[in-house]
């Protein structure tokens, strides 16, 4: 399905602010895996989504979607095989768009586009059936500006959109992390509905490492560019926020104190 | 008066190309100052060679959009600011504008354009001209309105609103914006090329300062009539070119001389963004506040 195969990334190579982002790092997803990703600030959780997607180059190691290399792809054209939710509520959606103009430009993901009306008759009545499954009544608004929705709303329909055209691979960037508990909620409730009705193949990073182990098959944790742990369903399960933080602790004091010893 | 009605709905044209790069797009394009010009000087000098004017006058827009794209191609490829690219593409504009025609002045006093028919009938100046011209904005009006409620057109809204989204479902962003270049492009050169026609001549100055009469017409345009639907805003777009060709028709019948006309432009289009954000226009009863009274009735 999804293969990372020893990827490097360093931002800022040969000056004083250099960083290795991933270093040497492999994952292989099967069909119908949903992962999720933990790790500190700097862990290199983002800098994972941002190569899978395409927004930044990898240094050396290689990227398969269905054992087809999508190295040199370009964002754009790796968009017809991956759905994205961002970070920021605003990030996903067209704000002076409507909600059925933003469904159509979502509808048409890696598909020519031509000069067939966006909004038709047909396509309204399937945006306003996927909309219900929100539960937000925006079924009832296709006509409004996206930009009045609430952020909550603006997320809701971003996954929505990201992923209603069933891609290959739905790459998810802390997207609850902007909200407030209660839409935080909804969101991952919707998620897990959404990923479970459609067998999508996810990649999940999360800051909330309760979130991390309620949902999904699969559980890594990043630390410092590496892959430090995984956990297949069967210990996920079995795993709660405290033993979380003991391995990351243990393994983080390990790192540290290979360091200390080589200082 | 009728004149400036005329020249209202002709530069009307100009008016929804910049509004297709200014409001779709995001993009201050100023190439328009240059292709204006170039669509002028093509038409001009291909009905002096004696190719029929219709042939020539899409020529000229053409020539128009082979100078949008050359703007594109250099923001999106060669990845330089979006306003430096235009200025590029316009001065290098002026060079070209003058090899085109030979001379810095092209008259079309005897040669057949697509202002004949209507000067020998002794109709420019009166309502049929007026009624043609309304009529031939409109159709464009109505062919932007319709473009861009496409798929294409669609991603072409979403390339200006926020573009990491649609690169996120798979619109190659670079050709979008190329092509509204292109497209908008087109539409100012044909203004050039027709409005060349309607006064006689082309001039290869007479471009100077135009993105400053297509903006003014924007924001005059849509400070008056409100709504962010596409079609209410090219309609406003061109309501708002005709109002400032009356402005410009009242200020010269106030005694203020043609040379002061620049001055003009860019004290209208200061004062169209400023007054509605001093609250200035929001007392003035306007179809502003029709509109609000209509969706609370």
């Amino acid at each position: 399905m999804l293969t990372i195969d020893h990827v490097t990334k360093t931002f800022f190579p040969g000056t004083v602010n250099e960083r290795v982002a991933l270093n040497d790092v492999s994952l292989h997803l099967d069909e119908g895996d949903f992962v999720t990703v933990i790790g500190s600030n700097g862990a290199g959780k983002s800098t994972l989504l941002n190569i899978i997607a395409g927004k930044i180059a990898v240094d050396s190691g290689d990227l398969l979607i269905d054992e087809r290399s999508v190295k040199r792809m370009k964002d754009y054209q790796r968009a017809a095989y991956i759905g994205r939710v961002f970070q920021d509520p605003m990030a996903g959606t067209a704000p002076d768009l409507t909600i059925e103009q933003n469904l159509a430009l979502a509808l048409r993901r890696g598909q020519r586009r031509g000069f067939r009306l966006g909004v038709t008759r047909a396509r309204r009545e399937r945006f306003q059936q996927e909309l219900v499954a929100l539960e937000l009544g925006l079924e009832q608004r296709l006509k409004a500006r996206v930009g009045l929705l609430s952020g909550g709303q603006r997320q809701a329909l971003s996954l929505l959109m990201a992923s209603f055209t069933q891609p290959r691979i739905l790459l998810l960037d802390e997207h609850t992390a902007a909200l407030d508990p209660q839409r935080a909620d909804l969101v991952t409730r919707l998620t897990k509905s959404v990923v479970e009705r459609d067998k999508l193949t996810t990649l999940m990073v999360t800051h909330n490492m309760e979130q991390a182990l309620r949902v999904g098959n699969r559980l890594i944790m990043m630390h410092e560019g590496r892959i430090i742990l995984d956990l297949p369903e069967a210990e996920k399960q079995k795993m709660t926020v405290a033993g979380l933080l003991a391995e990351f602790a243990k393994i983080k004091g390990a790192a540290l104190d290979d360091r200390a010893m080589l200082g | 008066m009728n004149a400036a009605l005329e020249l209202g709905l002709l530069y009307g044209i100009m008016a929804l190309g910049v509004y297709l790069t200014f409001r779709v797009l995001n993009f201050p394009d100023l190439t328009v100052d240059g292709s204006f010009t170039t669509g002028a000087a093509v038409a001009a000098s291909l009905i002096v060679q004696g190719v029929p004017a219709p042939v020539a006058t899409l020529a000229g827009a053409a020539s128009g959009a082979v100078a949008g794209i050359v703007t594109g191609v250099l923001y999106t490829k060669g990845r330089i600011d979006g306003l430096l690219a235009g200025i590029l593409t316009m001065i290098a504009l002026w060079s070209i504008n003058l090899r085109i025609m030979g001379k810095s002045n092209l008259p079309l006093l005897r040669e057949d354009t697509v202002m004949t028919p209507l000067r020998d009938n002794g109709l420019l100046g009166g309502p049929w001209s007026i009624l043609i011209f309304a009529i031939f904005a409109l159709v464009l009006k109505f062919a932007i309105d319709w473009f861009l409620s496409t798929d294409l057109g669609l991603s072409i809204q979403a390339t200006g609103n926020n573009e990491q989204m649609i690169r996120s479902f798979g619109v190659n962003t670079h050709f979008t914006t190329i092509l509204t270049l292109a497209i908008s492009n087109a539409l100012v050169a044909l203004c050039g090329a027709l409005v060349a026609q309607y006064q006689g001549f082309a001039d290869v100055s007479m471009g100077i300062g135009l993105i400053l009469v297509g903006l003014a017409s924007v924001i005059i345009g849509q400070a008056i009539i409100a709504g962010r639907s596409v079609w209410v805003a090219t309609f406003a777009v061109l309501v708002g070119a005709i109002i400032y060709r009356l402005v410009i028709f009242f200020a010269l019948a106030a005694g203020l001389n043609p040379n002061d006309m620049k001055l003009i432009s860019a004290v209208l289009v200061v004062a169209a963004l400023l007054l509605p954000r001093w609250g200035f226009l929001k007392r003035v009863p306007s179809f502003r506040q029709l509109n609000r009274r209509a969706v609370r009735a």
